[in-house]
C-alpha cells in the first residue's frame, strides 16, 4: 500500500460526465432514467421533476439562485502563474487557457457580495467546470479574500464548494491553500462572524479536508458526493465494492458530519433562517 | 531516499531527541489509532508535547500501523494532545513521515476530512509554539494536518507533496510507469519546496542520508529544534500567533492580476 492510492480524487474528474449536456431539448436523467424536457429541468432549478435528482449548477447560476438582483461580483481578476511550470499529458498553461475560454472565468471561483433576503452576505462559489473546481493558488487566495471581506465588513460568509480537491498541477503550493483558508477562518470565528459551508456535488479531497468542513453549519444538497478519498481510490484500497449511497450527503448526515441536507428549492430559505439565528443578539 | 527502509522513523528521532517520553492514548471518542503517537516528554529538561505518526519495521507491525497512515481518531488524538499542551503552556513538536491519511470505509464514516480540517484551524490558533519536522514523506493533507506550525522543518532528503509520484503518474499521466517523470514535475524535494516558500528550513543530513549515521542526523536536528524553539520562546503569544497567521495567510501566492 502506498501513497499513490490515496488522493487521486483530487485530480480533475471528467467534467462532461454528470453535467447537463447542452445539445438538444431533451435529456435523460441519471436518477430515474426517464427522458425529461430541458425547459422543465431549467424551470425546476436543475432538479429532475420526476425523481428529484439534483443536477450540477454552475457558479453563476448558484449566485443567481441565492442572491437578490443587484449583487456585485468581486475578486475575479487573479490568474495562476503556474509555479511548477507543469506539464503532464498537456501543459498546465494550456489547460488553464482552455478552462478560461470554456467558463469565461480566470479560475474556478467567484466571489460575490449581495443581499440574501434581509441579510447582506459574502458568497464564495467554486466552479466545477474549471478544471474540476480544483484549488490552486488563485482559488485559495480568492476564498481567503472572501473570508477577509466578511471579516472587514462584519458580514456573514457562505462558501459553496464544488471541487475535486487540491490542484495537482500546482504541487505543494496547492496543498498550502488548505492551510491558508483554514488560517484565514480563525479571524472570522474569533469575531463570531457567521460562516456557513454548503458542499455541493462533488466536494472531495483537500477542499472537504479544510474549509468545507469548518462551517458553523455544514450543509449539502440531496445526493451530493462528499468525501476525503475518492470512491475509486477506496475501492482499489479495500478491494471491494462500496455500499450503495456511500459518501453521499445522506450518508454524511447519518454519520454526523452534516447539519442538514437541504433540497435546492429550500436552500435560500434555510440559509436566511440560519443567518437570522446567527445575528448578534 | 525519503523512503529508504533503514531511514530513521519519527519515533526513532523522538527517542533520541527527548527524554522521559510518556505516551498518552486515545481520542476520547472512538479509539486509539496505532498509526499515531503522542506523549509528554522533556527537551533539554523542558516539558514539551511530542506527536508523530508510527510506521513499523516488521510486516506485522507495518500492518498494525496501517503503513503509517492515520485514521481520523489519530488526528483527533493528536489534536487532543495539542490542546493539552496549550492548556499547560507547553510547546508542541510534531514529526511526520507518512504517505497520506488512511483512505477507507471506516475513515470516511468517521470523518477523515473533518478530522484533518479541524487540525488545520486549531493548529492555526494554538496558543503555544509548534515546530513540525518532516523526516521522510510528507504526504498531502494527512501530513499538513500535523504541519500548520510556526516552523516547518524538512530533512534534506525528505519530500513534501500534494500527491505521490505513483498517484500522479496513474492519474495525470494515465500510466503508472511515468513515476519518474511525475516525480520531477511535482517538485517535491526539500530544495524545491523551500524555493516555493512552503517550508521554513531544510535540516542537513549526514552524507548519503540519515540512515548512514542516525546519531549524527539526530544531533543536527537537535540543534535546529533548539534554536528554533528559543526564537519562538522569545515571542509573546500574540506575536507568535500573528506571525503564524501571516505566514500561512500569505503563503504560496502564485498569481498575477489579469490585464
Ligand atoms: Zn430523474
Amino acid at each position: 500500500m502506498s501513497w499513490f492510492k490515496r488522493e487521486d480524487n483530487e485530480i480533475i474528474n471528467d467534467d462532461t460526465e454528470k453535467t447537463v449536456r447542452t445539445e438538444g431539448l431533451w435529456i435523460k436523467c441519471e436518477g430515474c432514467r426517464q427522458i425529461i424536457w430541458k425547459a422543465d429541468l431549467e424551470a425546476n432549478l436543475q432538479v429532475c421533476p420526476k425523481c428529484g435528482k439534483h443536477f450540477r449548477l454552475d457558479a453563476r447560476s448558484r449566485i443567481n439562485l441565492l442572491l437578490e438582483p443587484g449583487y456585485q461580483l468581486v475578486d475575479l481578476d487573479l490568474r495562476s502563474t503556474d509555479p511548477l511550470n507543469f506539464t503532464d499529458l498537456k501543459s498546465y498553461s494550456s489547460r488553464l487557457q482552455a478552462a478560461r475560454r470554456k467558463t469565461n472565468l480566470n479560475d474556478a471561483i467567484i466571489n460575490a457580495i449581495g443581499q440574501m433576503g434581509p441579510h447582506r452576505v459574502v458568497l464564495s462559489v467554486m466552479e466545477y467546470g474549471f478544471i474540476g473546481g480544483s484549488m490552486g493558488s488563485v482559488v485559495g487566495e480568492t476564498i481567503a479574500r472572501a473570508v477577509d471581506r466578511a471579516y472587514e465588513m462584519k458580514t456573514p460568509l457562505i462558501i459553496i464548494s464544488a471541487s475535486g480537491g487540491a490542484r495537482m498541477m500546482e504541487g505543494i503550493a496547492s496543498l498550502m491553500q488548505l492551510a491558508k483558508v483554514s488560517t484565514a477562518l480563525t479571524r472570522l470565528d474569533a469575531e463570531k462572524i457567521p460562516f456557513i459551508s454548503l458542499m455541493t456535488d462533488p466536494t472531495t479531497g483537500g477542499v472537504t479536508a479544510s474549509f468545507a468542513m469548518l462551517g458553523d453549519l455544514n450543509i449539502s444538497e440531496p445526493g451530493a458526493l462528499i468525501g476525503f478519498a475518492g470512491p475509486r481510490v477506496i475501492e482499489q484500497t479495500i478491494r471491494q465494492k462500496l455500499p450503495e449511497g456511500f459518501q453521499r450527503a445522506e450518508f454524511l448526515l447519518e454519520h454526523g458530519f452534516l447539519d442538514a441536507v437541504v433540497p435546492r428549492r429550500e436552500l435560500k430559505d434555510y440559509l436566511i433562517r440560519a443567518l437570522s439565528f446567527m445575528q448578534p443578539a | 531516499m525519503a523512503r529508504h527502509p533503514q531511514r530513521p522513523y519519527p519515533m526513532d528521532f523522538i527517542q533520541a531527541l527527548f527524554t522521559d517520553f510518556s505516551e498518552i492514548h486515545g481520542d476520547r471518542a472512538f479509539g486509539d489509532d496505532p498509526a499515531m503517537a503522542a506523549g509528554m516528554a522533556r527537551f533539554h529538561g523542558e516539558e514539551v508535547m511530542v506527536i508523530c505518526n508510527l510506521k513499523g519495521r516488521t510486516l506485522k507491525e507495518r500492518m498494525l500501523r496501517k503503513f503509517g497512515s492515520p485514521d481520523p481518531e489519530g488526528y483527533r488524538k493528536a489534536l487532543r494532545a495539542m490542546k493539552l499542551a496549550e492548556k499547560f503552556s507547553r510547546p508542541v513538536f510534531t514529526f511526520i513521515d507518512l504517505a497520506g491519511a488512511n483512505p477507507g470505509l471506516g475513515a470516511e464514516e468517521r470523518g477523515q476530512a473533518e478530522a484533518i480540517a479541524r487540525n488545520l484551524i486549531e493548529m492555526a490558533r494554538l496558543r503555544v509554539p509548534i515546530i513540525a519536522t518532516i523526516t521522510g514523506e510528507g504526504g498531502s493533507g494527512g501530513a499538513l494536518a500535523l504541519a500548520v506550525a510556526d516552523r516547518v522543518l524538512m530533512l534534506e532528503n525528505a519530500m513534501y507533496s500534494v500527491i505521490s509520484p505513483e498517484g500522479a503518474a496513474s492519474i495525470m499521466w494515465k500510466d503508472a510507469a511515468k513515476k519518474q517523470k511525475a516525480a520531477e514535475a511535482l517538485k517535491y524535494t526539500a530544495d524545491d519546496v523551500q524555493r516555493l516558500g512552503c517550508v521554513d528550513e531544510i535540516v542537513a543530513e549526514p552524507e548519503g542520508g540519515s540512515q548512514n549515521d542516525p546519531a549524527y542526523s539526530v544531533s543536527i536536528l537537535n540543534d535546529r529544534l533548539e534554536a528554533n524553539l528559543a526564537q519562538l520562546r522569545a515571542l509573546s503569544v500574540d506575536d507568535l500567533l500573528a506571525q503564524r497567521y501571516g505566514k500561512f495567510r500569505n503563503m504560496a501566492q502564485f498569481f498575477e492580476v489579469a490585464s
